[in-house]
């Protein structure tokens, strides 16, 4: 399989090289894998901090800046950070009115957030946590590792982050953080599966002329496969098994977010289809955001993140932003 | 008696098996999880072996507890907690003697596989590296040999599980019919005592 690398095990440590070099409003220290917003820590104001395995880009590197992320942790591909990243990370953020570590419901990025939030809080650091699970292809039970964070990690690190950049106060931050996620689920398929640098070769056999649905964002399979769909009946079942899920009053923001390799033409062309399900489903629409946010290297295939807001939600989420991932407003 | 130079064998054995099954490990990765559970286990393995030749702890707590806070700031994922905490866990239990009996070694074990439970919350037969480290602990009153056996055992025993805990657990009824790579990568680590024993 061809990439556009040297070896596998420079990858991470050359990408945020790269970061480095393109974005000088970021300070990035490759060395010990963070990338904090350059103007940090900014005075009276909540940091927000996040990570998880490279490979999800922009996800979250790209989303530190005025407005959003304070700090990124980038692990190796599809690997959690280490509490190091995250200690180090929160000591260059607190300006003395604490952190919030948004992380997303894997059993590695809570553990290493977990274990970084208690060495954090021994150094004198304010920190909250809030998960993110808003996938609803993994029935939340008991006998799983529950729901994973997706395409909803967007919508929270935006809308609390604009929260954060108007001086709201940490149980504040907090708690819109925690209602964003409840307000949101996702649901994604794949058309092909993704290759990691280190494999070399995709993660699972996906044959032509199939689909897997129900699929996170590290390559592993999705609950069901079943042969190929038209962008129309994909968006049929996605929306579909989001409705099942949560029956929106309020208006929502949609996301139809790329794994990676599907081109902005076809996503696109989903997009309309989504839009047309939400409609036949009395289901309002407040923002669309149509992109490659919260990727799987390069997977072929899309997700779609419903959130319901209400005008607040709605205030924050149109606040501007200044990232390398996202940018509005100034 | 088990001195600290028996312990760090034990991490340079365990170094040396993941390094030949790193393949093999993130191969059973692929059909249940996102294919870096070799790379991860090596990277930090290796920085084990390299810490303890670089440090030289002369116990064989501080052998344990310095392995295991190296793999928390290396591996990454879940293995890296879990697997830090329970070589950390089993470091603190040993205490500060400069050997310890094999007797000695086997609570100690026992207690750092318990706070690995209580961490990842896995049960046996969730189909994780529990199910491999559970039976082996139960049989090292047998020796190192009947430990290496039932780790061996046990982690072929995950293959028809429906995985409950960790990333192969959004597979559900998929996860069965393969063998768990963590459980896989425990037998290593249990393996590596006979190595270490050996000659």
């Amino acid at each position: 399989m061809k990439m556009l690398i040297n070896v596998p095990e420079t990858v991470v440590a050359d990408a945020l090289r790269g970061m480095a070099a393109a974005h000088p409003e970021l300070t990035v220290d490759v060395e010990n894998r963070v990338i904090v917003r350059r103007d940090a820590p900014v005075d009276g104001k909540v940091a927000l901090i996040s990570g998880g395995g490279s490979g999800h880009e922009p996800l979250h590197g790209g989303f530190v800046g005025p407005g959003m992320l304070s700090a990124a942790c980038p692990g190796e591909v599809f690997t959690s950070p280490v509490p190091d990243q995250m200690v180090r990370a929160a000591a260059a953020v607190d300006s003395g009115a604490g952190v919030l570590f948004i992380v997303k419901n894997y059993t590695g990025d809570v553990l290493n957030f977990d274990m970084a939030a208690e060495l954090a809080e021994d150094e004198g650091i304010q920190v909250a946590k809030v998960l993110v699970n808003d996938d609803v292809a993994v029935t939340d039970s008991l006998y799983t590792a529950g729901r994973r964070g997706t395409g909803a990690t967007l919508f929270v690190e935006k809308i609390a982050g604009a929260a954060a950049e108007e001086g709201q106060p940490l149980e504040r931050v907090e708690a819109i953080a925690r209602q964003v996620n409840e307000n949101a689920r996702s649901f994604g398929v794949a058309l092909s599966a993704c290759t990691t640098p280190a494999k070399g070769s995709p993660t699972f056999d996906l044959p032509p002329g199939e689909l897997e649905l129900g699929v996170g964002i590290h390559g592993e399979p999705g609950r069901e496969r079943r042969p190929m769909m038209t962008s129309r009946e994909i968006a049929d079942f996605s929306v579909h098994a989001i409705l099942e899920d949560m029956s929106p009053r309020n208006p929502v923001l949609v996301l139809v977010n790329g794994m990676g390799a599907t081109p902005l033409l076809e996503l696109y062309g989903f997009n309309a289809e989504v839009q047309r399900v939400l409609a036949e489903r009395g289901v309002a629409v407040a923002r669309t955001l149509v992109g490659n946010y919260v990727t799987s290297l390069d997977m072929a295939g899309a997700s779609v993140t419903l959130c319901q807001v209400d005008e607040e939600l709605l205030r924050l989420w149109d606040a501007p932003v200044k990232t390398a991932g996202l940018r509005w407003g100034v | 008696m088990l001195d600290a130079d028996f312990f760090r064998r034990w991490m340079t054995a365990t170094a040396a098996f993941v390094e030949r099954e790193a393949e093999r490990l993130t191969a059973l990765d692929s059909p249940i999880g996102d294919a870096d559970h070799g790379s991860n286990l090596l990277r930090g393995f290796r920085a084990v072996a390299a810490t303890l030749e670089k440090e030289a702890p002369d116990t064989p707590g501080a052998v344990l507890t310095l392995a295991g806070r190296t793999l928390i700031s290396t591996v990454g994922g879940a293995s890296g907690p879990l697997y830090g905490t329970l070589l950390r866990r089993t470091g603190k239990a040993l205490g500060d003697a400069g050997e310890v009996s094999e007797e000695q070694f086997a609570g100690a074990l026992r207690a750092g596989v318990d706070a690995v439970m209580t961490l990842g919350g896995a049960a046996s037969g969730d189909k994780t590296m529990i199910d491999t480290l559970v039976p082996a602990v139960d049989a090292l009153d047998a020796g190192f040999g009947a430990a290496r056996t039932a780790a061996e055992q046990g982690a072929l025993a995950t293959t028809p599980l429906q995985a409950r805990k960790g990333r192969a657990s959004y597979l559900g009824e998929r996860s069965i019919g393969h063998q768990d790579p963590g459980a896989t990568s425990a037998s290593l680590l249990i393996a590596a005592l006979v190595e270490a024993a050996g000659e």
